[in-house]
């Protein structure tokens, strides 16, 4: 006996009442599409359980796909058979005998879920654990600590049986909460920001800023590899290009050093918005944490947010820079991130930005120039590119593979 | 021609050439520098690291791109014994393995290392419980070559490799170079920790070579200087003949799910064939070795005559291994497995790949024969 189907149980959504039927499908599809490597397995989903019906595909390589997949709290390797008792004791000392057990410890834990069975839980753990005992060597029993916890669930359509759960990536399932237009600057924050908005169930579209020639071909590819990374989490992301040249050096020359750099983030806040607009989101996320450098000061982000109404979602706000970058290491981000690259953020710097910036000011030396124009011809000219796992830049490389 | 030394090294895929022409001519920049020419290289470097990583089954950051086969293993070698000094200086290897590992070995002696050279027996096959036996507290490193380069007998290296697993202080080094492409190794299943292969052994180019290296084991450099491949391994990288490598990998890996067993029957065919020969005895193990290595001795006629004999009719052979030929010295692996001198003198290797035909072993088989008779005439 095999173990035939991996036990899915969903996070937090099986309790999202009427709506969860939608949080249900979208999880579905999402590992669809996650899982699509593997052609014959089969997906059945049921109100608080989802099942992959493995069809000798190899569960290794499933098992370690479905970690990334949002709205899984966790899944295990499952067997099913009859509801019938002496099927249910085979069963559970195969799924045992699967491991390398010599030497540990077990539990067994049954609920009786279809309560036509006839025996009761607490026979059910007797009948199953003195049989496992009397077929094995070696294994003992330890109900408070033990390595291996058989897990058998007596329902309707049949009796499971698990023995280890592995933890899932937990949150809502990408795409059920809506859409949101992600800042992507390259550094190390707005990645994590990312990934923490798709761990609440948002969609997102990314939105970089490239200033040709002061930011190079390197820094445009770093953009995409971050969001190749991400899309491990999420799927296909788009990702739009926003040629920023123009607006910076205008700023440079019309407003005073230490609002610059604030009238810029203005600019990028107004242009993400704009394509917001365009592409149905509703909220943008950014990487900013309270204090970390000037315009993230309470002061800037007041000034800087003041060109929309629009949600801006702040999912670091609160976090360290360690956090930070533990997180990013974790997503796989942190090393494309720390490349030495010139951005939209490090070129046209000023020496001492204003850290407590006044939005009449602002708003004062932004009158003098007109920026409209610009900013619709930042819009109109943005590149937009779809990312997935297997996207590679250079087609012409292809051949050479 | 019938090339029959494809162990010495292989004819590398017209594919893999039109590769390394086309990278060597249009991405020559430097993967280091700033501009869009060197931004490609290093896009190419990448994607070959990634390429590489997902034919092996491993990560990334866990293949480092070397010159060769030699330097990967002097460098897995060398690397673990200065990185780990403090731990230990007892090394052991096996009495059958390539140069690049016994002198690299011997080397450390003099700098007061201690190595081990298990021996084999007659099958050219270590024993695993005499290795357990020879793994002591300070042994940091356990290097055993997968498939040997002159008889092509196969160690057990997934079970040495479940050993080991009970000496978290001692590392498992595979010198996979005649392995890759021919005998597969899971490198997780089998628990190694640095694995060695080489370009032109799998019709890529030479210059170029893989070590993989497990995450969380820190090697030494050998070559310290501008911090490439990782800070590991210092020099420009040979952009090209690595993407061209990255291809003959996944070609030749492709050849062998595809004709791994044909290979096998050209094998066995050429056994069949050889054995009926008078004069020659055949130093391969019959069971349980590589597809594409047979050794067998000429009965003391002279090993280098019949290769130069041979070759007059364009068919190529070897005299024990390429590296080792030219020291006029019997077989190693041959005098180690306890074969008589006289006839580890007079050995001679036949190595194949995916390229050769069943159609060749007939003409090769009358130009042996012919080479034989010729040869026997002169001696008496």
């Amino acid at each position: 006996m095999q173990y035939d189907r991996i036990l899915i149980r969903y996070g937090e959504m099986s309790t999202k009442g009427k709506n969860r039927n939608r949080f249900v499908v979208r999880l579905k599809r999402n590992i669809q599409k996650k899982l699509k490597a593997f052609p014959n397995i089969k997906i059945e989903y049921m109100r608080d359980r989802m099942y992959i019906l493995l069809n000798g595909e190899p569960h290794e390589e499933i098992m370690e796909q479905l970690k990334t997949v949002f709205g899984i709290q966790s899944f295990s390797l499952a067997m099913k058979c009859e509801n019938d008792i002496e099927k249910i004791k085979a069963t559970a000392l195969a799924a045992v005998q699967q491991f390398s057990y010599e030497g540990k410890t077990f539990k067994v834990s049954a609920k009786r879920i279809d309560k036509q069975f006839p025996i009761g839980s607490n026979d059910l753990n007797y009948e199953i654990g003195s049989h496992i005992l009397r077929n094995t060597k070696n294994l003992t029993v330890n109900v408070h600590e033990p390595d291996i916890h058989v897990r058998v669930e007596v329902r309707k359509d049949g009796t499971y049986v698990t023995c280890h759960d592995i933890p899932g990536a937990g949150g809502l399932p990408v795409g059920t909460s809506g859409k949101a237009m992600l800042m992507l600057s390259g550094g190390i924050d707005s990645p994590v920001a990312g990934y923490l908005a798709m761990k609440r169930g948002l969609e997102i579209e990314a939105v970089h800023f490239f200033s040709p020639p002061f930011t190079s071909e390197r820094a445009k590819q770093k953009v995409i590899d971050l969001v190749k990374k991400l899309t491990k989490f999420g799927g296909k992301i788009k990702l739009h290009i926003v040629p920023f040249t123009n607006i910076q050096q205008t700023i440079h020359r019309q407003v005073p050093d230490g609002y610059s750099l604030i009238s810029s983030r203005r600019m990028m806040l107004k242009i993400t918005d704009l394509l917001r607009k365009k592409y149905n989101g509703l909220a943008i996320v950014t990487g900013e944490s309270l204090g970390q450098v000037a315009s993230q000061t309470l002061e800037s982000m007041f000034v800087i947010n003041d060109v929309t109404t629009t949600p801006i979602l702040r999912p670091l706000v609160s976090m360290d820079k360690t956090e930070i970058i533990e997180m990013a290491r974790k997503i796989d981000t942190h090393d494309i991130s720390i490349l030495p690259y010139e951005d939209c953020c490090t070129i046209f710097t000023p020496s001492a930005p204003k850290t407590r910036p006044k939005r009449e000011k602002v708003v004062h030396y932004e009158s003098f120039i007109d920026l409209e124009p610009l900013i619709e011809e930042a819009v109109a000219n943005t590149e937009t590119i779809v990312i997935d796992e297997e996207f590679a830049a250079e087609d012409e490389f292809e051949q050479l593979f | 021609m019938i090339y029959l030394d494809n162990s010495a090294t292989t004819k590398p895929f017209p594919e893999v050439i039109d590769s390394f022409v086309t990278v060597a001519t249009k991405y020559f920049g430097n993967p280091s520098s700033l501009h869009e020419l060197g931004r490609k290289a290093e896009r190419l470097l990448i994607q070959s690291r990634e390429q590489v990583a997902a034919l092996l089954d491993v990560k990334p950051n866990e293949i480092i791109f070397t010159s060769g086969g030699t330097e990967a293993n002097n460098f897995a070698i060398k690397g673990v014994a200065f990185q780990y000094r403090q731990r230990g200086n007892h090394i052991i290897t096996t009495a059958i393995e390539h140069p690049s590992v016994a002198e690299p070995c011997r080397q450390l002696e003099e700098l007061g290392f201690e190595v081990t050279y298990l021996p084999v027996n007659e099958n050219g096959v270590i024993d695993v419980e005499e290795l357990a036996r020879a793994l002591r507290n300070d042994t940091i490193l356990v290097s055993v070559m997968h498939v040997n380069n002159e008889v092509g007998s196969i160690q057990p290296i997934e079970q040495i490799g479940r050993l080991l697993q009970q000496y978290p202080k001692t590392f498992f080094h595979v010198d996979h170079v005649q392995g890759i492409g021919k005998v597969p190794l899971d490198l997780k299943k089998a628990h190694v920790d640095l694995c060695t292969m080489s370009a032109h052994k799998f019709h890529g180019l030479r210059g170029a070579g893989i070590l993989y290296v497990r995450n969380g084991i820190r090697l030494s450099p050998l070559l310290a200087g501008g911090g490439q491949e990782l800070q590991l391994r210092s020099g420009t990288e040979n952009v090209a003949a690595i993407v061209a490598m990255t291809k003959a990998l996944r070609m030749s890996l492709e050849a062998y799910e595809r004709q791994s067993s044909r290979l096998l029957a050209i094998k066995e065919q050429w056994l069949n064939e050889l054995k009926n020969i008078a004069d020659i005895h055949i130093n391969t193990p019959l069971d349980h070795s590589a597809p594409h290595i047979i050794n067998f001795s000429l009965n003391g006629l002279k090993s280098e005559v019949f290769v130069h004999e041979l070759a007059k009719q364009q068919i190529f052979v070897s005299t024990t291994s390429a590296c080792s030929s030219k020291k006029r010295a019997p077989s190693k692996t041959l005098v180690a497995m306890g074969v008589e001198q006289k006839q580890a003198e007079s050995s001679i290797r036949i190595s194949l790949s995916y390229e050769n035909t069943l159609e060749e072993i007939p003409v090769a088989i009358r130009a042996i024969k012919a080479a034989i008779k010729k040869l026997q005439e002169v001696t008496r």
